[in-house]
């Protein structure tokens, strides 16, 4: 027996880590037992570091920048160029003072709305692992902070707490492989699970026969009895029918941007779902009518554009009067009546009679000889400026565009 | 003899050395690997492609020339990973002890020292430590993570990338086993 393991040592080693991993492995999941002592000396042990590494980032971090702008800034005028590297620099600091601060007053202000009492945490870094999604916060059993409690930030709901030690805690992302929340969309009230993909989210248990629109906005159902009802979590980025129901994908809120404050809901209190805003201005505006003054001085201009001798007041100021008073002037000039048996039907090919002087001037040039011209070329070939004077005095002499037909006369 | 004496070896056996480095650089170079992981990537989020405790355990392993070494480092780096995370004790254990001793039985063929030959053990590696993790979450803890493969294949890339400057960073550290 030696001999076959000294044979085959390196195997055996082998074999022996496996399978003390593998028992390990299979007594955590057959007794659900919790390694907790390894975990929070490992946990114990790495945290004071990674505290220690923040520290110098942060006190550090401000010397680096400058040593390097002072570096750059050698070559050229030292003086004047040291001031403005100083300055740029102060001006970075105060801007990212100035980001955190208002980082943490919106996270303030949403904590002040939120009727769940919330505790609020710094995210310390990741858990290893390729694109792990799960984090370390600085808060841990002390502060209250039980396994299972939602994370939220100003912008929805970012995570839960998956592991608690006494000097911090690990919180899972939404968009984790693994996490799951039941969600209802904000304009149809249609209910589903959301899970993480590792990327993103997707709402599963949804027909296709039910309503959800593109844009739509999913807030938390509370029927999960983990994050209360009314949390927003985020707007439906695509949705189209599936095989076993609607695949909708979701783009958490919270993890839009970078998160490094959360807010850990210590206890959880359901809100309500708000509706959706009406509009209070419609699209289309509809401008008040102009005033009666404008309305007879826009008259009284028209009147004055075309003035009528005569007297008549109908003084055609549209296309569609001009066309009317044309086709009524060709019906009477060929002594056409309307509605009277047995009815003759116009020829509106024909060229209307003569208007009344001044009538309709504008509107169409007519030879100056004051009977409808069958057959003769249209009037429009003759100059307009020989067509304006209308009165009998003025009637030029007779070109072979204006000599009468020899056919309707007779 | 062992199983590996009667296989053939592609180096002459001058260059068949095994080194051996400082207990605190066994100590502290796989603790920074992980520390990395934990810290880095949270400023520079792409860095979280980097498995730097994977590296690190095949270059000990493959500078160890013994499998045994190998995958007991394996072994011990991984657990220091589980310990950090929320899963079970032993994933990432058991995928780092399979590839420290698959890493330090290599060694006993090839000249680990050339720079295309890392290049390879670094993009191999990742793509089998992958694998084998899902392979192992679906058989031994029935989850249904997808396996992103194209992903995978350029983290592997990056991976092995960053696998050959690091190693001759390491390079610096080692000494000759008598």
């Amino acid at each position: 027996m030696d001999g076959l393991f000294s044979r085959y040592r390196n195997m055996s080693a082998l074999l022996a880590l496996l399978a003390g991993q593998l028992l390990l492995l299979a007594w955590q999941i057959k007794s659900d037992g919790d390694t907790r002592l390894i975990r929070v000396w490992a946990v114990t042990a790495v945290t004071p570091i990674v505290r220690g590494l923040e520290a110098v980032r942060v006190g550090t971090g401000g010397l680096a920048q400058r040593w390097f702008m002072a570096g750059a800034l050698e070559s050229e005028n030292a003086r004047l160029k040291h001031r403005t590297g100083d300055l740029e620099i102060r001006n970075q600091l105060l801007a990212e003072q100035l980001q955190q601060a208002g980082r943490a007053q919106a996270l303030l202000e949403f904590r002040s709305q939120l009727s769940s009492r919330s505790l609020p945490a710094t995210i310390l870094g990741n858990v290893p692992g390729v694109q792990s999604g799960v984090f370390f916060i600085d808060r841990g059993s002390p502060d209250g902070v039980k396994r299972g409690m939602a994370v939220v930030t100003g912008d929805g709901i970012a995570g839960q707490v998956v592991a608690v030690y006494p000097s911090a805690s690990l919180i899972m992302l939404a968009t984790s492989q693994g996490f799951a929340a039941s969600v209802t969309s904000q304009k149809h009230r249609t209910h589903g699970l959301l899970k993480g993909d590792g990327n993103s989210c997707h709402v599963e248990g949804i027909r296709n026969e039910q309503a959800l629109d593109e844009g739509e906005w999913f807030y938390t159902s509370g029927d999960d009895r983990i994050f209360p009802r009314g949390l927003r979590v985020g707007p439906v980025r695509s949705v189209r029918d599936g095989s076993e129901g609607k695949e909708v994908e979701v783009r958490p809120a919270a993890l839009d941007g970078d998160v490094s404050e959360v807010l850990i809901l210590l206890d959880a209190v359901h809100g309500q779902i708000p509706d959706l805003a009406t509009p209070s201005q419609p699209d289309v505006q509809v401008l008040p009518p102009p005033p009666e003054d404008a309305r007879e001085s826009a008259a009284a201009a028209a009147a004055a554009a075309s003035p009528t001798p005569g007297g008549s007041g109908a003084t055609p100021r549209t296309d569609a009067d001009r066309l009317k008073e044309r086709y009524k002037r060709i019906v009477e000039g060929q002594n056409i009546q309307i509605g009277v048996t047995p009815y003759r039907a116009p020829d509106f090919n024909r060229q209307p009679a003569a208007a009344p002087a001044g009538a309709g001037a504008a509107a169409e040039v007519q030879p100056p000889g004051g009977t409808a011209q069958p057959g003769a070329p249209p009037a429009a070939t003759a100059p307009a400026g020989k067509a304006t004077p209308a009165t009998p005095k003025a009637e030029p002499k007779r070109t072979p565009a204006t000599l009468p037909s020899t056919g309707e006369r007779r | 003899m062992t199983e590996f004496e009667s296989s053939p070896t592609h180096i002459p056996p001058d260059r068949l050395r095994v080194w051996s480095f400082h207990p605190a650089t066994w100590l502290l170079v796989p603790l920074a690997a992980i520390l990395f992981q934990v810290y880095v990537p949270r400023f520079l989020s792409y860095l979280s492609y980097l498995e730097l405790p994977l590296l690190v355990t095949v270059y000990f392993s493959v500078m160890r020339r013994q499998p045994p070494a190998g995958a007991l480092t394996g072994c011990l780096i991984g657990l220091g990973q589980d310990a950090l995370t929320h899963h079970y004790l032993g994933m990432y254990g058991i995928v780092k002890t399979l590839i420290g001793y698959s890493a330090a039985s290599l060694s006993l063929r090839f000249d680990v020292d050339n720079s295309g030959l890392r290049f390879l053990l670094g993009f191999g590696f990742f793509m089998a430590h992958q694998v084998l993790y899902w392979a192992l979450s679906h058989a031994l803890l029935g989850t249904h993570d997808a396996l992103h493969v194209p992903q995978t294949f350029i983290a592997a890339i990056l991976n092995a990338v960053v696998a050959l400057p690091l190693f001759q960073v390491l390079d610096r550290l080692k000494s000759e086993a008598r």
